[in-house]
Formats: C-alpha cells, structure tokens, sequence
C-alpha cells in the first residue's frame, strides 16, 4: 500500500496541508504521516502564504478551495507569484471541471476530489519522484 | 475464556452494525480507509475523527437553518461554503448518504430555491441523527469489548490476584 516517501537524498517528502477544517486537518495529517511524509498543518491560504515568506519549503501543497481570510486559488496565485515552485494540488469537494479548472489557472499542479485516499495518496508520491528525481 | 466469548460477540455485533450501515449505503469504502489508520499509535483515531465531525456539523447544520429560516434570505453563496465543508469532511469520513443529500442541497442552492434547500437541510438534519446515533452506538460497543477483553477474572489459586485491566 505504502511506496516511498523519501526524496533522492533519503529525506522524507515534505507536505503542507491547506485547509480549515478540523476534520480534513486531522485525517490528512495521519493519512500522510502514514505514508512517510513529513506534514504540517495550517488553517488558510494567508498562513500558507505566510510560512512560505518566512523561509520554510516544502515539495507538496494540498490546498483546499474555500477558506477564510485567503482562499486557495487566491493563496496558489500568490505563492506562484512569489516563485515557489512546489508541487500544489488543489483539494476540492467541489466536483465541477470548471471549478478545477480554476485551480490549475490559478497555478496548481493538479486538482483532486476530496476525499483524500490511498490511490490518490500513491498517484502524487509518483508524481513527487518523478519531479525531484 | 467467557470473557473471550463476549469480546468476541460484541466484535460480530460491531461487524453486523457495519454491514448493516454499508447496505444502507450510509458508509462507504472511506470509513475502511480512516480504520486502516488506526494503529497502536493512534488507537482512538476513527472516534476522535468522527468525534470531531460531529462536533464541526452541528455547527454547520445550525449554520445552515440560521441561514434558511429567514424568508428573506439571498446568500447563497454564504450558504454554498457551509455546504461545501459540511460535503467534504462528510466525504471524508465514508458518510455517503450525507454526502450524496449536499450534493442534492447544492443543487437547490445553486438554482437560489429555498423550498428545496429547506426540504434538503430536513432531510439533511435527518440523516445526520441516524448516522450520530448508529456510530456511537459503535463505538459503545467497542468500548465494551475492549473491556471484555482485558478485564481477567481472578483464577482460583493459593493466593488470590485481583483482576488487572489493560
């Protein structure tokens, strides 16, 4: 069930996690814990913003669609403007192309539909090795 | 051993509360998903999510008539967001019937229909009664064969052991 979550370098894949919800934050961090990355949590858009400004990186970014203060589409424009180049996958329980077709022009990599599971979990550990490989 | 025979009988009666909520088609595959987190290292994990769920759709629900028992209500979009998050973290739990009634509430919502989004929140209210009831009725059940199963009784010895509790 589980590939490997490590970088070429042996470390572990880093992922931040983007969205207000307790239960997402909750599920998410031991979903991702489960499968080796190293996971931080943050409630919106503007603390992910934030952490990027104040030096931390990561390789990927599940970002929810609606939250205060910042918004997801709002928060991938802004960090794709500010250059980060990490992997960005919009998370979603709105299931309309149009929809995720907003997220991929606002400058993520991907969308996905919520929930998060173990194929999607195993789709984007490929995509990761595949971009710092 | 009769302890062992009833932590084994509460386990079958878990197993057929389950069953019974996926034939309804109240839960799906993502319930099996949260259980296959749960490990020494988190073994309260599905209650504690759950838990939490109930906790943040109360809320919600509350959020959601607040909004539509005004006969002048127009914000729908505010209305849209609640349904989103109630849609997602519901979602992510496996509760698919609750699910599936957003889905539907949206669909009222998006048309700016507040006699169908009033039928759909009741039908909402509904369904996240049975779903609370039924899952703490789970894990009422877990709990007691989680006793059954480390409670020992005392062997009849030289000297007698009290019973220990795991």
């Amino acid at each position: 069930m589980m590939s490997s979550s490590s970088s070429g370098s042996g470390k572990k894949f880093s992922v931040l996690v983007v969205d207000d919800d307790p239960v997402i934050q909750r599920i998410h961090r031991v979903f991702l814990d489960r499968f080796g990355f190293e996971t931080q949590v943050v409630g919106n858009g503007k603390e992910a913003v934030d952490l990027f400004c104040s030096g931390a990186s990561f390789h990927l970014v599940l970002m929810d669609w609606d939250m205060p203060i910042m918004d997801g589409p709002k928060a991938t424009r802004e960090l794709r403007r500010m250059g980060v180049r990490s992997m960005i996958v919009g998370m979603t329980s709105r299931d309309r192309d149009s929809e995720k077709q907003e997220f991929v022009r606002a400058g993520s990599d991907d969308c996905c539909s919520k929930p998060l599971t173990s194929n999607t979990v195993t789709s984007l550990l490929q995509q990761l090795h595949t971009k710092y490989h | 051993m009769l302890l062992g025979l009833g932590a084994n009988q509460l386990l079958a009666d878990m197993n057929r509360l389950l069953s019974l909520l996926f034939h309804q088609g109240v839960l799906d595959e993502q319930f099996l998903e949260l259980q296959q987190l749960q490990d020494d290292s988190s073994p309260n994990f599905v209650y504690d999510v759950v838990n939490i769920y109930f906790n943040e759709s109360e809320k919600l629900l509350s959020n959601l008539r607040g909004l539509l028992v005004d006969k002048e209500f127009s914000d729908y979009k505010k209305m849209g967001k609640h349904l989103n998050q109630l849609m997602g973290s519901s979602s992510s739990i496996g509760a698919k019937r609750i699910s599936n009634i957003c889905l539907a509430f949206r669909a009222a919502s998006d048309q700016n229909n507040r006699p169908a989004c009033l039928r759909a929140l009741e039908m909402l209210e509904n369904e996240y009664c049975y779903l609370n009831n039924k899952l703490h009725e789970f894990f009422q059940i877990e709990q007691q064969r989680v006793l059954a199963g480390g409670v020992r009784y005392p062997i009849q010895q030289q000297q007698q052991q009290p019973p220990q509790q795991q």
